[in-house]
């Protein structure tokens, strides 16, 4: 079983490798849109590095739940609704959602993601 | 000047990998302007072979219905140079593909030695980029013969790649239709 420690640094150097940032940029806190430049197409090699370094397989719904966040029966003037946080947490057990939560604007769901997320979504894979 | 980086295929087996070959003229238009008195390849268009050998074998997986764009070079290394009669191969291999994107892990040989490595991301465009296809379908299928690509295509059971019937009827109707 993989440490904590361990699962970053591989994660970092999977983010380094696809977004070509330094070592140094990719701390705990970091978001991978807002700090780090991830842009859509970037996810894709993202999570691809990240199969590969890991030995898991990513199925794209259990990191990009897009089907919820444009559910129509989920979403209201923009904003998730309580029934679709509900669904959003039983879908992302490992992201921090509480920030957004207060503010669940669909827009600004592409920028929760951060490098300390992904690193406990890979924990979450590999036990 | 015609954009077509490669001049045929080696091998094309659908979904999985395909080797196409590029001979370097000095009779090539970017060998006079790209470091005069130093004539070689340059390594961009290098990489612009490899995106139309991995685009290809991308663009194949759905009968090439699909808009397929480079959205970006993860990783271009090169060891050396290839000059005039040289002989590349570019080997592109399609290691994951999703509905929005594929991701190609590619090798080149200069005269059968190792030259280089990239890795290329693709993005598949969705129906917001529009209904029409971005190569008008006869032509695409004349530019395809040319590479012999249907002459090496295989599918991963070894049986002979067929072009698409869609494909076909446009080149038919193409070819039966008088100019204007």
């Amino acid at each position: 079983m993989a440490s904590s420690e361990e699962v970053f640094e591989k994660v970092q150097e999977a983010l380094v490798d696809a977004l070509g940032v330094d070592d140094d940029e990719v701390t705990r806190e970091a978001t991978m849109v807002g700090d780090l430049g991830a842009e859509s197409i970037d996810f894709l090699d993202i999570v691809f590095k990240l199969e590969k370094a890991f030995d898991i397989n990513i199925p794209r719904e259990e990191l990009f739940p897009d089907d919820i966040l444009t559910n129509a029966d989920l979403v209201q003037d923009g904003k998730v609704t309580a029934d679709g946080i509900s669904q959003l947490k039983e879908r992302l057990p490992w992201a921090n959602l509480s920030k957004f939560e207060g503010n669940p604007r669909v827009q600004d769901f592409g920028n929760l993601l951060t490098v300390n997320d992904l690193c406990s979504y890979v924990q979450s894979k590999i036990g | 000047m015609r954009w077509y980086w490669l001049d045929r295929f080696e091998k094309f087996v659908a979904g999985e990998e395909a080797i196409s070959l590029k001979n370097v003229t000095l009779a090539e238009e970017p060998l006079d302007d790209y470091l005069p008195g130093y004539a070689h390849y340059p390594h961009s268009l290098i990489i612009e072979g490899m995106a139309q050998t991995g685009g290809i074998l991308l663009s194949q997986t759905n009968d090439f219905r699909d808009k397929i764009v480079l959205a970006k070079v993860s990783k271009a290394e090169f060891d050396c140079i290839a000059r005039p009669g040289d002989t590349i191969r570019l080997r592109a291999v399609l290691v994951n593909r999703q509905a929005d994107g594929a991701i190609v892990e590619g090798s080149i040989e200069v005269n059968d030695e190792p030259q280089g490595r990239m890795e290329l991301t693709f993005a598949i465009l969705d129906e917001s980029y529009g209904s029409e296809p971005f190569f008008i379908p006869s032509d695409f299928c004349r530019v395809l013969r040319g590479l012999c690509l249907f002459d090496v295509g295989v599918n991963p059971d070894g049986s002979p790649l067929q072009i698409p019937e869609e494909m076909l009827a446009a080149e038919i109707d193409a070819l039966t239709t008088p100019c204007e």
